[in-house]
């Protein structure tokens, strides 16, 4: 009967990390749906990348209050990680503070823990204030409504709730262990708990380990519940962020991709060579007409599909952009938003039927407007911006060329801009035998 | 704009059996907008009293592609930069400089893939090492002291990581260089970038050129100074819509430095 906790608490961890493998692997498999973008060169690069702006958080510190706000909260949550594992270690063996035989250096520990996580909360309830308080412009955008409003606050909320069960097992603990409680042996410092252990001063030995045992289950099993919420939740990011960074562009911002489908209609245009009306290759005359630019999520690159799903809604981007300042409909971070959620909606499509069903539904339209994409200026603010490399320029080009290149439906001026490169060479009506006039007036 | 200046082209030096030291790709703003004219004739004025040896193509140059190519339609973009590398292929060119950071960068970082790899520079970078190399003296002149804040391109700046050779270039006008509170990498855009030049804008509660033109007035300035024809023309139109133009100019760097020379 005694190895009953012990059973319990594998087949949560295993019943935990199990279901958020699960999902895991429907991120990766959603994010393989887009199209091959090569990002295997410069791997040192990409690493110093990921090392500089992941790990070291190098842009996050460029909007310093946030910055340092949530410097602390990353700190604190990938180093209170290791009071996770003697958790784990502890929950499946049975063994209580099983670190404890560090002596000095398990008292640094878990006194270093105790003002992480008091920290990290007091971070935490800044980050709701700023939210729910202040209301900074950025959260309360038009696609912040409803779930994304609510999923931010969520994750503010569990960081709460874990961090002060943290300390209220550690409070119960010190209180156990200074009146020599059995299995409560002197272990740890208790810099900030100590002062909420004198709640508990008047409460017996049992009520005290009812407390330190329902604290330190809620705290666990609250961790793998918040594990698993990930995937439903923009939270996603702090696995994200770091092939993120890894995979992003490596070119200068002003590098646009050339369309290499195109180059080869074009390099064909130019060849004075070449046969006007050679029947096609039988090879080439089976493969699909390639199409241009992306009308859904599965047009775009894996890079741009993993970028929809690290997204994490800061809105950085979109307080930067020249367009959503001046109040027109675009909003870079709702372009990834829409990407990601109609990626979900196809990998859940996929899930359900087996392959992808036509659901008379795509990215273009039903998601984005033609609307929000002719208002970028692609000046790159929200590229600079994003705080993990993503790239929502990249998007909303490739979705102009699939409304340029396949529909034909650029705004007339545009039409017409583009007739005058056509026909003389320059975006405007002036002939290209008038190029040197300047010259001479 | 009265007096006619010497342009060599591309095909006088072929005739001559020579090869210029770099091409000045003037773009379609600064050959045919009335207001770039003005810029393109201050940095040929420069380029002539610096000695160096340039030409233009002439009605050889077309479009770039740059507005096709951010409007989406990628084949007119390569159509348009197959036909240029062509010409500047044919005359064996080897240095591009341009005053419009649009040129700039779809010459610099779009046209080597398709076979057109030159050596391409902005004019305020080119300016910037005729002024190294001693072949160029940038003195105060009438803008001495003046006040002069700089407008960052989007094309040139967070583009390509442009931000220091037109300020290297204003600090040595003796000006007093301000920034907007939001410059270099966090400077915000005119709103003509991305092929918005040449379309209304989407409807929205201001226009951008206007919400640009308020971060420079806020530093007070005689004079605010660009980099860009484009971004000449939205900053000018800002300027108007302020009811400034009569107590502040907009200038590219090349006027700037052509004008305090009284060249």
């Amino acid at each position: 009967m005694q190895y009953i906790p012990n059973i319990i608490f594998v087949i949560a961890l295993i019943a935990g990390i199990g279901y958020f493998t699960k999902n895991i692997r429907k991120v990766i498999r959603n994010i393989r749906l887009g199209k091959d973008v090569d990002r295997t060169d410069n791997k040192k690069e990409r690493f110093n990348n990921m090392a500089r702006i992941a790990l070291g958080q190098s842009k996050m510190v460029r909007r310093p209050v946030s910055g340092i706000l949530h410097v602390i909260v990353y700190v604190g949550f990938i180093i209170i990680n290791i009071e996770v594992l003697e958790i784990i270690i502890d929950g499946v063996l049975g063994t209580h503070r099983i670190f404890r035989f560090l002596g000095g250096f398990y008292d640094f520990l878990i006194g270093s823990f105790e003002i992480l996580a008091f920290l990290v909360f007091v971070g935490v309830v800044i980050f709701w204030i700023r939210r729910n308080v202040i209301r900074l412009k950025r959260f309360w955008n038009p696609e912040m409504k409803g779930w994304p409003k609510n999923d931010g606050n969520l994750i503010l909320y569990f960081e709460m709730v874990l961090m002060t069960l943290f300390l209220v097992m550690n409070a119960a603990d010190f209180q156990l262990q200074s009146m020599g409680a059995e299995h409560y042996a002197q272990a740890g410092a208790y810099p900030v708990s100590q002062y909420i252990s004198p709640l508990f001063s008047g409460m017996s030995e049992a009520t005290l380990i009812l407390v330190e045992r329902g604290a330190w289950w809620i705290h666990i099993l609250g961790i793998l519940v918040f594990l698993n919420y990930l995937y439903f939740s923009k939270h996603l990011h702090i696995l994200l962020a770091f092939p993120n960074t890894y995979y992003g562009d490596l070119r200068l911002k002003g590098q646009m991709d050339n369309l290499e489908a195109v180059t080869k209609e074009v390099m064909l245009m130019m060849d004075p060579n070449a046969d006007p009306f050679a029947a096609p290759a039988e090879d080439e005359a089976e493969a699909e007409p390639e199409k241009f630019g992306a009308s859904d999520v599965t047009d775009l690159n894996w890079v741009q599909l993993l970028n929809s799903y690290t997204c994490t809604e800061c809105g950085r981007c979109t307080s930067e952009c020249p367009a959503n300042q001046t109040g027109k409909k675009l909003s870079p971070r709702k372009i990834m938003m829409d990407t990601r959620d109609r990626l979900q909606e196809v990998g859940d499509n996929i899930d359900k039927n087996g392959s992808f069903v036509d659901d008379g539904k795509q990215l273009l339209n039903d998601y984005i407007s033609p609307e929000e994409l002719w208002a970028c200026t692609s000046c790159n603010a929200c590229v600079e911006a994003c705080p993990v490399s993503i790239s929502p320029l990249s998007i909303i080009l490739d979705m102009r060329r699939y409304l340029v290149m396949e529909q034909s439906a650029a705004p007339s001026d545009l039409n017409n801009m583009m007739s005058n490169i056509e026909n003389n060479g320059a975006p405007w009506p002036f002939n290209q035998m008038d190029r040197l006039n300047w010259s001479e007036e | 704009m009265s007096e006619a200046v010497k342009v060599p082209t591309m095909a006088e030096y072929m005739a001559e059996g020579k090869r210029p030291e770099v091409l000045f790709w003037v773009g379609c703003a600064g050959s045919f907008d009335d207001r770039a004219k003005k810029i393109t004739k201050a940095f040929v004025k420069l380029l002539h009293s610096s000695k160096v040896d340039f030409a233009v193509l002439g009605t050889e140059e077309s479009c770039t592609g740059d507005p096709a190519k951010r409007s989406g339609n990628e084949f007119l973009f390569q159509m348009q930069a197959v036909t240029n590398i062509e010409v500047m292929n044919a005359y064996e060119i080897k240095k591009v400089v341009t005053a419009c950071p649009h040129c700039f960068n779809t010459l610099k970082n779009e046209y080597p893939a398709l076979g057109g790899d030159y050596e391409v520079m902005h004019h305020t970078q080119f300016l910037k090492s005729l002024l190294d190399e001693g072949r160029l003296t940038v003195e105060g002149g009438k803008f001495k002291g003046k006040r002069i804040t700089f407008h960052d391109p989007c094309y040139l700046g967070r583009a390509n990581d442009v931000y220091e050779a037109p300020r290297d270039l204003l600090r040595k006008l003796e000006v007093e260089l301000i920034e907007m509170k939001r410059c270099k990498r966090n400077g915000l855009c005119c709103g003509a970038g991305g092929a918005q030049m040449f379309k209304e804008p989407e409807s929205g509660n201001k226009d951008v050129n206007v919400e640009r033109t308020e971060d420079a007035l806020e530093t007070k300035p005689d004079i605010i100074a660009a980099g860009c024809p484009f971004c000449n023309t939205m900053m000018t139109d800002g300027v108007k819509s302020k009811e400034k133009e009569d107590s502040i100019e907009v200038m590219d760097v090349a006027e700037l430095i052509a004008n305090a020379q009284d060249l």
